[in-house]
């Protein structure tokens, strides 16, 4: 096999990796991991004093 | 999980929160001096201060000593906030900071001496680029231990920008200064010709996509959604931004090298993967921006909202800017001309300083037990007068810079040049001392901001705070 059959193989691979991530993120299983996620920086309780902090919906 | 009584180490976030902002004035500091030598060629003084030594030393100074102390402060608080654990390594902690430290006084003295590899953002000689890979390895320690012991499931979005751009960052240093030293102060690269060109600026647009980019959006996803009081826009979105850049990043190099002995077919590739840039880059923007969607009302009284969503705007401008100026009929007329230095600086300024500039007044009155900072009147004074130098900074030299270019290319009918190099010198002297403004401007903020970072600081608490159980989150 040639060398730039490989090249042309890994990108093709690169690119399907890519479309799967993209698949993964927004799919439905993965809605409830990421809400959660998302919630992570107001998960510290009260380390600041400062600023207004509203609720955080959505 | 992790015992009681256990605190974050906030020593090292307050250690290189105050040496950002020190370096950020003494790296801008240096550009108005050069920026003045453009105006003023008088103002060259000797060997060591001349344009030629300090350019690279301004460099360095804003990119790694300011941008570089920003990412390691902002790093270490997010990664210890996010994960609910101090952060892990021991001696290795205070040894990046030590070690960084070091590493920017030897670039202080060593690039106005004269020594340098003449690889651009890369011109320090070899003894300390094997320092640079001590500190930065020990970085990715810390970093990466502190997220293997962490005491919730999920690994927040913005640790994934901040670990990508300290393993890229690694990866392009040491490939970039492989070099043959002949003594102590001087090497020469194990590339040669073209290879060497496309190495060269394979890492240099990658420390713009990783050291510049990855890593200050790390800082958005999470001091916007903080000061925001508000999760990110789209928690999608960020995963798919994050894996849209590490797959299209790396290839954008070659834009550099439009027109010269590199491959024609490397030039067109370079090209192509840098106008797919933009997809991934306005989403990020976009997703940062959207964060404030039903709370826009903050914008109107908060300076450091300010500060964060016009770095966004910046971001994406020069975002739009970049892969337009990637087109190699545009590149014909932009390369070699102050365009180039008026959007790096768009870049520079707009996005990373602003980005870095409101993450550190998010931190300065938490790190030293204060509710906020001495003067919230004084941060919006720095706001206007950051972004007023900023505007007159792009826009000069947008206009210097193609006015260059028309000249450049500008021939008689009897195919002459129609003006001489020096005739474009002449005609960029106005705007170059518009520039020298923007930069004055620019420092000036960062001096206010210098005085509002002591007042803030005198006689605060520097007790370290308690790690926080994750609420509601499973381990």
């Amino acid at each position: 096999m040639d060398i730039n059959d490989l090249r042309s193989i890994v990108t093709v691979a690169g690119l399907l990796c890519f479309l799967a991530i993209v698949w993964w993120a927004y799919g439905k299983g993965s809605k409830k991991g990421f809400e959660e996620a998302a919630n992570l920086p107001f998960a510290e309780g009260d380390d600041d004093g400062a600023a207004s902090r509203t609720s955080h919906p959505r | 999980m992790s015992g009681t009584q256990t605190t974050y180490n906030d020593k090292v976030v307050r250690q290189f929160t105050v040496m950002t902002v020190i370096w950020g004035i003494v790296g801008m500091l240096v550009g108005v001096i050069i920026a003045a030598q453009l105006v003023w060629p008088e103002l060259n003084f000797g060997p060591w201060l001349h344009f030629g030594r300090l350019r690279p030393l301004h460099t360095n100074a804003v990119i790694f000593a300011f941008g570089g102390c920003a990412l390691f402060a902002t790093s270490y608080w997010c990664v210890q906030r996010t994960c609910h654990t101090r952060l892990w390594g021991g001696p290795l902690v205070p040894f990046t900071f030590w070690g960084w430290q070091l590493v920017i006084l030897l670039a202080a003295v060593s690039l106005p001496l004269g020594f340098t590899t003449g690889k651009e953002y890369a011109e320090l000689e070899w003894p300390i680029d094997i320092l640079i890979t001590l500190v930065w390895v020990s970085y990715g320690l810390v970093f990466f231990g502190t997220i293997a012991k962490r005491t919730v499931s999920h690994i927040y979005v913005a640790n994934w920008f901040f670990g990508s751009m300290i393993i890229a960052v690694a990866l392009l240093h040491l490939v970039n200064s492989a070099a043959v030293p002949v003594s102590l102060t001087r090497s020469f690269s194990v590339y040669s010709g073209v290879q060497d060109a496309m190495v060269q600026w394979w890492y240099g647009h990658n420390a713009v996509g990783f050291f510049l980019t990855a890593g200050f959006l790390g800082m958005m996803y999470y001091f916007v959604p903080k000061q925001a009081g508000r999760p990110v826009y789209s928690y999608r979105l960020s995963v798919v931004h994050f894996w849209a850049l590490i797959f299209t990043y790396m290839w954008a190099g070659p834009h550099h090298l439009h027109y010269t002995a590199l491959p024609d077919w490397t030039q067109s590739v370079g090209m192509l993967f840098s106008l797919i840039l933009l997809a991934p880059s306005w989403g990020g923007m976009i997703n940062g921006i959207m964060t404030l969607s039903g709370a826009w009302h903050k914008l109107r009284d908060d300076p450091i909202l300010k500060f964060l969503i016009t770095s966004l705007s910046f971001y994406g401008m020069s975002t739009f800017e970049g892969p337009m100026m990637s087109i190699k009929t545009v590149n014909a007329l932009s390369h070699y001309t102050d365009w180039t230095v008026g959007h790096v600086h768009s870049g520079a300024l707009g996005w990373v300083a602003m980005v870095s500039i409101g993450s550190m007044y998010y931190l300065l009155p938490r790190l030293f037990g204060k509710t906020e900072m001495y003067s919230t009147k004084l941060v919006t004074t720095h706001f206007w007068i950051a972004t007023i130098g900023t505007v007159l900074y792009i826009a000069s030299m947008w206009i210097a810079g193609v006015m260059q270019g028309l000249m450049w290319r500008a021939v008689n009918a009897d195919g002459t040049l129609a003006y001489s190099f020096v005739e474009s010198v002449k005609g960029s002297y106005p705007f170059w001392a518009i520039r020298w403004l923007g930069g004055v401007l620019f420092l000036t903020g960062m001096l206010i901001m210098a005085y509002n970072m002591f007042k803030t600081m005198a006689g605060g608490k520097t007790q370290d705070m308690p790690v926080v159980a994750p609420a509601g989150h499973h381990a």
